[in-house]
């Protein structure tokens, strides 16, 4: 008897297998989703295990967070989205008011406020506003008519620069551009009117010099200098975009080999193993590594997408969507920031980069992706 | 539209989203393709430049510097050697506080404010992760206290180098120079490539002639650095190759035999293989101590050597350039022979004095009263008769003193293996004329005759005149190096003087046998008994000129004022060995003060090597005649 004849014939006599499928519809898992997250996770330790200098230790810490991070995603895709969207605001004004609590009960390091130490743990309150930013706004807009209007438009302009601004002043730019990012996607996907976007720009454009002159003068002067003469400050600010830049190009097209890249096996490259990973991932695997990379986080964004598009909500659809976008954002910016074409700021790549908030946080976003999924599902089977 | 804006329609909313996730997603994907022409750039259009640079940042090309060859004397004795000096430097990147740890280390070992100084100097000069060096040559002491306090000095590195060391110290500072950091003129001429890593080279001496032999072949290690600067493995490794090895004709036994001789005195010795050309002894005294030059020397020890009245650092035996005096006798009586001036049998008569005619100058013998009449050649050598040289120098004429002086190998470079050999002069018109500006005068031969007036030579070249009249004519060219590593330098043969009659060389030589031998003869008291041959001539050098009927009075003259004493000799005479020249300054005769020295050094030279002595069958035979005890002027008043 063929597998294929034996389902058949379970499909046609068993009545107690029904119940068994029953349990498994029961719990609520996107499973291209999983699978995708799972390759991508299986990329992140082996690329951590190399840039980590192969130690055990932080591949562990890592394994234990993506542990951590898979649960609180399998719990948050239990719940159903009409609850998120009630409690949402719950989520928000807790990051808020922690958020508040670092400026005068924070630990710090490297000049930057950003954590709290809950003795066991240090926890840093701006990653949960990554999700509870388009959380948030998604709530609030989903219950409006759509495409919003000024009044709508204002608050949501409220509700994200409240927390990026918080953010922003710890001072810690990238966790602020991509909470302003996230807040940006669910008005823009919300039909945000084109009057607004106009404005929007013009007011970017505006305000860029004053950015360009008083926050983003260090970073210009490190390009200035690398571009013009990468040698005149070997040792200072170029260091870290020389060497790794110079790691991905020594990478070629098929790279150097699993733990043969010398620009981090040998300590030239700076936070390898967190925000600069790419830059091993591209010396050791080459151009091919950085293309299969990509095609990986290409079709979680489309299943994410898929997910929101088919969504039965508003409210599932901008929240679906924004945590998707944010998710590109992320890699975008720290593709960029690596490769020498945008600022440093300080944004990790999602799933690959040593750090156990980010990967909880982004595990539970796709959580609410799994949720909004089943939603749609269950909605189906109920028409 | 107002109606659309007041009441949620999810179709409408649905399209909307729809809209604008495809707009995103199209957005989306043209920065995925920024993204993906950026690393398509950097990855294969620009992957050769950044594969070198990430191979720069890692390989770092270190230089082995080679071990210099060793020098060592004919016997094998170690002239030069090599030893581990440890130098204390400091890698600026690896420190934590710079000026504590140089307090640190200050209050180990007690910093001169130079050495400070140029610490600070080169440290702003280096290149990252650079060890910049901040003393030199620690003792073991300070070796011992720096590896004690070492774990609370990060950054601070003691390597080793070797340097020269010249265990004879003063002995042999002419002959072996000494080597000494390379300095800026140097770098600009060296090939970068064969001294990479090597901070010394010779710098006078055979350390500066046999620089590229002594050298070696730099060696090169590829090592893998990480980012601060550690080396991880070694790559690649190019053994250095050491420099060859010298090992030299010279006898350093004999050699210091020859400075003993010359005790208190400053002067020079030469004592050649009239065989090879090898340099048995190369002498000048007084010396110094090569090896404060290796690692430096203070100015105030420099001062003290370079101001010294007794001029330490001057080569008397290379570059000192002396009237010969009456040594040029032997090569002049071959000259005026060979020429045809005189015959054999020429005698001449000695009133002490010679004047050309209608002349009133009166041109001394160095006797006064003279040597009385029927002075022949072999009585003039034996004597030294300045007359007989006088009156027949004259009739020669200056061309053909000139002619027979330069052959013999005055005022020519001897071709040594060492720097900066001086040339002599052995005049002529010409030479006047081109140096001078004046025509030759009469009066300018006569004094060339006895080897005085602008006649100037060498030790080494006296050295080499004698050789090549021990050897009949033929010489080879003086060289301090018998091996470079395993190979024999070649023997280079000069001219020969072939053409000279037999029966002149006879002569010659004969009489300066009885120079050591003859009862009249200048040197026989000086030399006294010799259990073989010797043949010699003494010399006197003037220092200041002595007036018209001035009578030359020591007594009334500095020490510095009195004539040079020299003497040249060669033994043993039937089958010669070895040339000796010798000069003391100011030791006023010849006879007294240089032939002593000679004798010293032809005896212990004999003593070293009896073998030498042994005389074949064939060539006792042939040397019989010289040996014979028969009256050696009787002779040649038969031939003449």
């Amino acid at each position: 008897m063929s597998q294929g004849d034996f389902k058949r014939s379970l499909k046609e006599h068993g009545s107690t297998v029904y119940g068994e499928r029953k349990s498994w519809q029961a719990l609520r898992i996107d499973f291209p989703l999983l699978l995708l997250l799972l390759l991508l996770m299986a990329i992140g330790i082996s690329v951590l295990y190399s840039a980590s200098g192969q130690d055990l230790n932080y591949v562990k810490r890592q394994g234990v967070f993506m542990g951590i991070g898979m649960i609180a995603m399998l719990v948050v895709a239990q719940l159903e989205p009409r609850f998120m969207q009630r409690w949402a605001f719950i989520l928000y004004i807790g990051g808020v008011g922690l958020l508040v609590a670092v400026i005068f009960a924070g630990t710090g390091a490297k000049g930057a406020q950003r954590w709290l130490d809950l003795g066991f743990f240090r926890f840093q309150p701006s990653e949960v506003l990554k999700v509870g930013v388009p959380l948030m706004l998604s709530s609030y807009l989903g219950q409006r008519v759509l495409p919003p209007r000024f009044k709508h438009v204002l608050v949501a302009l409220l509700l994200i620069g409240i927390p990026a601004t918080l953010v922003g002043i710890q001072p810690d730019l990238g966790t602020a551009l991509l909470i302003f990012a996230a807040g940006f996607f669910v008005l823009f996907l919300a039909g945000l009117g084109k009057t607004y976007l106009l404005g929007a720009l013009f007011f970017a454009l505006s305000v860029a010099p004053v950015f360009w002159f008083y926050l983003l003068r260090d970073y210009q002067k490190t390009r200035i200098l690398t571009l013009l003469d990468p040698q005149s400050d070997k040792l200072g600010a170029g260091w870290n975009i020389i060497q790794s830049t110079t790691a991905i190009g020594a990478g070629g097209i098929s790279g150097k080999g699993w733990m043969q890249g010398t620009q981090s096996q040998l300590d030239f490259l700076p936070e390898s193993h967190t925000d600069f990973i790419i830059a091993v991932l591209s010396e050791e695997f080459g151009f091919t590594g950085v293309v299969c990379l990509l095609l990986v986080y290409v079709l979680i964004i489309l299943r994410g997408m898929m997910i929101s598009i088919y969504a039965q909500s508003m409210f599932s659809r901008l929240l679906a969507g924004s945590i998707t976008l944010t998710f590109f954002v992320y890699i975008f910016v720290n593709m960029g920031m690596v490769s020498g074409i945008l600022p440093v700021v300080g944004v990790p790549l999602p799933m690959i980069s040593y750090g156990g908030t980010s990967i909880v946080t982004l595990l539970l976003g796709f959580g609410m992706l799994m949720a909004v999924s089943k939603e749609k599902k269950r909605m189906g089977e109920q028409l | 539209m107002a109606d659309f804006s007041t009441l949620k329609n999810p179709q409408w909313e649905s399209r909307l989203y729809t809209a604008r996730a495809s707009f995103t997603l199209l957005v989306l994907f043209l920065m995925l393709g920024v993204l993906l022409w950026r690393y398509h750039d950097l990855q294969i259009n620009r992957h050769q430049d950044f594969a070198t640079l990430a191979d720069n940042n890692r390989i770092l090309v270190r230089a082995l510097p080679p071990a210099r060859g060793l020098i060592y004397d004919r016997n094998g004795v170690l002239l030069a050697d090599n030893r581990p000096s440890f130098t204390l430097s400091i890698v600026v990147e690896r420190t934590e506080n710079l000026e504590q740890l140089l307090s640190d280390i200050g209050e180990l070992l007690v910093f001169k404010e130079t050495e400070l100084a140029r610490f600070e100097k080169l440290v702003k000069r280096r290149r990252p992760y650079e060890s910049v060096p901040l003393r030199f040559n620690l003792s073991e002491a300070e070796q011992a206290l720096l590896a004690v306090n070492e774990h609370r000095l990060s950054g601070v590195e003691v390597s080793a180098q070797l340097i020269r060391e010249y265990p004879l110290g003063q002995e042999l500072a002419h002959v072996l120079g000494y080597t000494g950091r390379i300095n800026e003129r140097e770098l600009k001429s060296f090939d970068p490539r064969r001294y990479k890593g090597s901070h010394m080279t010779g710098k006078t001496g055979l350390e500066k002639f046999y620089e590229d032999q002594l050298l070696g072949e730099v060696g090169y290690e590829n090592v893998e650095t990480n980012a601060r600067g550690r080396v991880m493995r070694v790559l690649e490794r190019t053994d250095p190759v050491p420099g060859a090895d010298l090992q030299l004709n010279l006898d350093s036994r004999l050699q210091k035999v020859a400075i003993e001789a010359l005790g208190e005195e400053r002067g020079a010795v030469v004592a050649l293989d009239t065989v090879t050309g090898g340099v048995l002894a190369l002498a000048s005294m007084p010396s110094y101590d090569p090896n404060l030059f290796v690692t430096g020397i203070s100015t105030k020890a420099y001062k003290a050597l370079t101001s010294s009245p007794a001029q330490p650092l001057f080569d008397r035996a290379l570059r000192g350039q002396y009237p010969p005096g009456s040594t040029v006798k032997p090569a002049f009586g071959l000259a005026v022979l060979d020429s045809g001036t005189v015959t054999m049998g020429y005698r001449i008569y000695d009133p002490g004095f010679y004047q050309l005619e209608n002349k009133e100058h009166k041109y001394r013998d160095w006797k006064r009263g003279g040597h009385g009449s029927k002075i022949s050649l072999y009585d003039a050598i034996v004597q030294s008769c300045d007359v007989y040289f006088y009156d027949t120098g004259f009739r020669a004429g200056i061309d053909v003193l000139h002619d027979y002086g330069t052959r013999f190998g005055y005022g020519v470079k001897t071709g040594i293996d060492l720097p900066a050999e001086a040339q002599g002069i052995m005049p002529s018109r010409d030479w006047k004329r081109g140096v001078r500006g004046r025509a030759w005068y009469p009066g300018d031969t006569i004094n060339v005759s006895i080897g005085q007036g602008f006649m100037l030579a060498t030790p080494l070249q006296m050295a080499v005149v004698t050789s090549r009249l021990a050897m009949r004519g033929e010489v080879h060219k003086p060289k301090l190096v018998n091996r470079i590593g395993n190979e024999a330098t070649p023997s280079v043969s000069q001219a020969a003087m072939t053409e000279i009659p037999e029966r002149y060389w006879d002569l010659v030589l004969d009489s300066m046998v009885g120079v050591v031998r003859d009862l009249r003869g200048t040197a026989r008291r000086a030399v006294g008994k010799i259990d073989y041959t010797m043949a010699g001539k003494t010399g006197t050098a003037q220092v200041v000129g002595i007036k018209q009927d001035e009578r030359y009075d020591a007594s009334k003259l500095a020490k510095l004022q009195l004539d040079h004493a020299l003497f040249i000799a060669f033994a043993p005479v039937e089958n010669p060995r070895i040339a000796v020249a010798v000069i003391v300054e100011n030791g006023e005769h010849g006879s007294s003060t240089a032939a002593p020295v000679a004798r010293d050094v032809i005896n212990a030279y004999f003593n070293y090597y009896p073998e030498l002595l042994e005389v074949s069958e064939s060539e006792v035979e042939e040397g019989s005649a010289l040996l014979a005890p028969v009256n050696p002027s009787e002779r040649a008043h038969e031939s003449g």
